[in-house]
C-alpha cells in the first residue's frame, strides 16, 4: 500500500514514516505545500495523511484541489489545532477521518487501516485473524460460524488489537481508544485488565491460532499465527 | 472621609480661628468707638456745663446725680490749677435697673468768678457683658451659618464637578482585564481629570496587550509542544516494539511513555484552557444535562466498578444548557470524573438535576477541601492524584464563561453545586 505523509516537521514525518514502513507500507512524504500538490497532482495513494498547518498554504486547499480533480484518494487529515470548524469542513471536502494530535502510532495505524478496508472492500468484508474473523460493520467476532457474543468494550479492545495484529499496543493507547479521552488518567488500568480477561475467556476456542499476549509494563499484543 | 468633608474639616477649623480672632478686634474696636463717642458727649456736656455756670452760679447748689448728669464742688485753687481732665469708668446705681450700671464719668476742674470749682460729669455706657454676650451670640451663629452654606455648596455644587471623577471611580471598579474592552473616559473639561483620564486609557491599553500577548504566548508555547511530544512517543512505541528487552527495560519504557503521556495531558488541559479563555468555543447548541449524564456514567461504568463505587442518578427535572457541546462534555466529565478519583473504596456517587441546579456528591476522604483553592490551577486535592491538577480550573473556566455558578461544600459528603 502506498501512503504520502504531507507534513512540515521534519521529526514528526520521519517518525510516522519509520513506524509505517515497520508496517510494510510504502512511504512517500511532503514537507510543505508546494512538494504536496506537485505528489498530489502527478501520483494516486492508498491514503494520503495530511496535516493542515503548512509552509505555503492550507491543508484543506489540498483538499479542495483534489476534489476538483475528482479524486477517491483516502485522506486522514493530522492536525495540531484540534478544532471543530477544521474538522468539519475537512469532512466536507472529502477527508476520511481525522486524527488530533499528539496520537498513538497504534491510533494512525487502526485509523489507516479502517479507511483503507472501507474503501478497498466498502467494509463488508471480513478481517480474519488466525480462526477467528472480525466483522467491523455489524460489530461482532466469528469463530467459524459462532458470534462469540462479545460486549462493546470486548468488541472495542478486540478490534484494537486486532487492526494492529502482532503489535505491541500500548496500555494508554488502548484506554484512549476504548473508553474515550478521559480515561487516560486513571492511575492504573486496572480497568482493562478486567476486560481483557474476559476477552481471554471467550477468544478461548481459538486460541492456538490467536491469543491476546500482555507485554509487561507497555501494554497488549494480539498474535496471530 | 470623604474627600469633600475632608476639606470641610480643615476650613472649619481655620474659619474658626480666623472668625475668633477677628471677633475679638472687632469688640475691642466696638468698644473704643463706643467710649470715643460717649467720651465726646462727655466733653460737649462739661461745656454747656461750664457755660450755665457762667450765666447762673446757683446751679451748682443744685447739682447732684439724683436730678441731672452732672455734680459741681468747689475746690481749692491749688488743687483745681493741678487738675487734669479724667476720662474713667464707673459704676453707679440705677433706679429702673435696680444694680449697679456701668458709667463713664469724666472729671474737670474750671474756674467761674475767682472761684474753682470740680465738674463730675458721667454719661451711661453701653454694658459690656450684655455686649459681649450678643455679639458672642452672633459670631457663633455666623459661623455656624457659614459652615453649614460650605458644606451645602460642597455638597451639590462639587459634587456636580467632580461627577467625571466618580464616572470614572465605577468604570475603573468594572473593569474586567478578560474581557478586553477598553474603559470609556467620561467628558470632562477639568484639566486634572482629563489627565487621570488619559493615564487611565493608556494603562489599560497595555494591560489588555500584555493579556492578550500573554495568552497567545501560552497558546503557541503549548502548540509547539504538541510536536515534540507526539515524536517522543512515537520513538518509545517503536522502542518497545524491540525483540529482547528485558521486563525491566520494558516496565522503564512502559513509564517513560506514561510520563510523556501525562506532559502531553497537561500541555492539552493549558491548551484547552487558554482557548476556552479566549473565547474560541463560540458556537453553542441546546443540550440536554440529562443525557450528558447518562453518556457519562456509562463510559465512567468500567472505572466507577474497579473501586466498587456505586453511581446512582437522580433527575428531577430537564434540564437543557444552551453551550458548547465540547465544553459540555468537558464540564460533566471532569466534575464525574473527580468524583470517582477522590472516591473511596465502595464508595457512591450521587448526581441529582434539579430545575437550575446539578449536584454531583460522592463520599470520599473525610475532611473538607479548601473552596477557594480547588478551583485554582494547579491546586491538587487529595492524596493520589496523576491528574493535572487543572481539570478543576477548567470546569471553572467554562462556568464562568457561561455565568454559571459553581459551588463546593462538604458535610461528611463532598458536594459540587453547578447552578444554571
Amino acid at each position: 500500500m502506498k501512503i504520502l505523509i504531507i507534513e512540515d516537521q521534519p521529526e514528526l514525518r520521519s517518525a510516522i514514516k519509520q513506524a509505517l514502513e515497520m508496517e510494510n507500507y510504502i512511504v512517500e512524504q511532503a514537507g510543505n505545500f508546494t512538494e504536496a500538490i506537485d505528489k498530489v497532482t502527478s501520483f494516486g495513494y492508498d491514503c494520503i495523511l495530511l496535516d493542515l498547518m503548512l509552509p505555503g498554504g492550507s491543508g484543506l486547499d489540498i483538499l479542495k484541489e483534489l476534489k476538483n480533480q475528482e479524486r477517491d484518494d483516502n485522506v486522514i487529515i493530522l492536525s495540531a489545532k484540534d478544532s471543530i470548524s477544521d474538522k468539519v469542513s475537512g469532512l466536507e471536502l472529502g477527508a476520511d477521518d481525522y486524527l488530533a494530535k499528539p496520537f498513538h502510532m497504534s491510533e494512525l495505524s487502526a485509523r489507516l487501516k479502517s479507511v483503507l478496508r472501507r474503501k478497498s472492500f466498502n467494509g463488508k468484508q471480513l478481517l480474519p485473524l488466525g480462526e477467528l474473523n472480525l466483522d467491523m460493520e455489524n460489530r461482532r467476532v466469528l469463530f467459524g460460524d459462532i458470534d462469540l457474543q462479545l460486549n462493546r468494550k470486548e468488541f472495542d479492545i478486540f478490534s484494537y488489537l486486532s487492526l494492529n495484529s502482532n503489535r505491541l499496543v500500548n496500555k494508554s493507547a488502548l484506554a484512549e481508544h476504548v473508553w474515550g479521552d478521559f480515561m487516560d488518567q486513571a492511575d492504573d488500568f486496572e480497568f482493562i485488565y478486567s476486560q481483557i480477561k474476559n476477552l481471554r475467556k471467550k477468544m478461548l476456542p481459538a486460541e492456538k491460532s490467536v491469543q491476546i499476549h500482555a507485554v509487561y509494563g507497555l501494554g497488549y499484543k494480539l498474535t496471530v499465527k | 472621609m470623604k474627600l469633600l468633608n475632608h476639606t470641610l474639616k480643615y476650613l472649619s477649623l481655620t474659619l474658626l480661628v480666623v472668625i475668633g480672632v477677628w471677633a475679638l478686634l472687632f469688640y475691642l474696636r466696638m468698644i473704643e468707638e463706643v467710649e470715643d463717642s460717649l467720651d465726646d458727649g462727655l466733653g460737649n456736656t462739661k461745656m454747656i456745663v461750664i457755660q450755665r455756670m457762667a450765666r447762673d452760679p446757683s446751679i451748682a447748689d443744685r447739682s447732684g446725680f439724683s436730678e441731672h448728669s452732672y455734680l459741681i464742688n468747689r475746690i481749692s485753687e491749688k488743687s483745681a490749677l493741678n487738675f487734669r481732665d479724667q476720662y474713667q469708668d464707673t459704676l453707679m446705681y440705677t433706679l429702673n435697673e435696680k444694680t449697679l450700671e456701668p458709667f463713664r464719668m469724666l472729671k474737670t476742674a474750671f474756674r467761674e468768678k475767682g472761684e474753682y470749682y470740680l465738674l463730675t460729669v458721667v454719661a451711661s455706657a453701653v454694658e459690656q457683658d450684655d455686649l459681649l454676650r450678643n455679639l458672642l451670640y452672633s459670631i457663633v451663629l455666623l459661623y455656624l451659618i457659614i459652615l453649614i452654606s460650605i458644606f451645602a455648596i460642597n455638597n451639590w455644587l462639587l459634587k456636580r464637578i467632580w461627577s467625571p471623577f466618580y464616572v470614572l471611580l465605577n468604570r475603573l471598579k468594572e473593569f474586567r482585564l478578560e474581557n478586553q474592552r477598553q474603559i470609556e473616559l467620561p467628558a470632562t473639561n477639568v484639566t486634572e481629570f482629563q489627565e487621570v483620564s488619559a493615564a487611565v486609557k493608556t494603562l489599560v491599553a497595555h494591560s489588555i496587550n500584555s493579556y492578550v500577548n500573554q495568552k497567545q504566548f501560552i497558546e503557541n508555547a503549548s502548540h509547539e509542544l504538541q510536536t515534540p511530544l507526539a515524536v517522543s512517543l512515537s520513538r518509545l512505541e517503536m522502542l518497545s516494539e524491540e525483540e529482547g528487552l528485558t521486563d525491566k527495560q520494558s516496565a522503564l519504557i512502559g513509564q517513560v511513555i506514561s510520563d510523556l503521556k501525562r506532559i502531553g495531558r497537561l500541555n492539552s488541559s493549558l491548551l484547552l484552557l487558554t482557548k476556552i479563555e479566549s473565547k474560541q468555543f463560540l458556537e453553542v447548541k441546546r443540550i440536554d444535562v440529562g443525557e450528558i449524564i447518562d453518556k457519562l456514567v456509562e463510559d465512567f461504568r468500567d472505572f466507577a466498578e474497579l473501586k466498587n463505587i456505586k453511581i446512582s442518578v437522580d433527575k428531577k427535572h430537564k434540564i437543557q444548557l444552551r453551550i458548547n457541546p465540547e465544553l459540555a462534555l468537558v464540564l460533566f466529565s471532569n466534575l464525574t470524573k473527580n468524583a470517582i478519583v477522590h472516591n473511596k473504596y465502595g464508595g457512591s456517587l450521587h448526581v441529582e438535576i434539579n430545575s437550575n441546579m446539578i449536584r454531583i456528591s460522592n463520599t470520599g476522604e473525610l475532611t473538607a477541601m479548601d473552596e477557594e483553592k480547588i478551583f485554582r490551577r494547579f491546586q491538587k486535592g487529595g492524596s493520589q492524584s496523576s491528574g493535572t491538577g487543572i481539570g478543576l480550573a477548567i470546569t471553572r473556566s467554562i462556568t464562568e464563561l457561561y455565568d454559571f455558578e459553581l459551588k463546593y461544600n462538604f458535610d461528611g459528603l463532598h458536594h459540587f453545586y453547578l447552578i444554571v
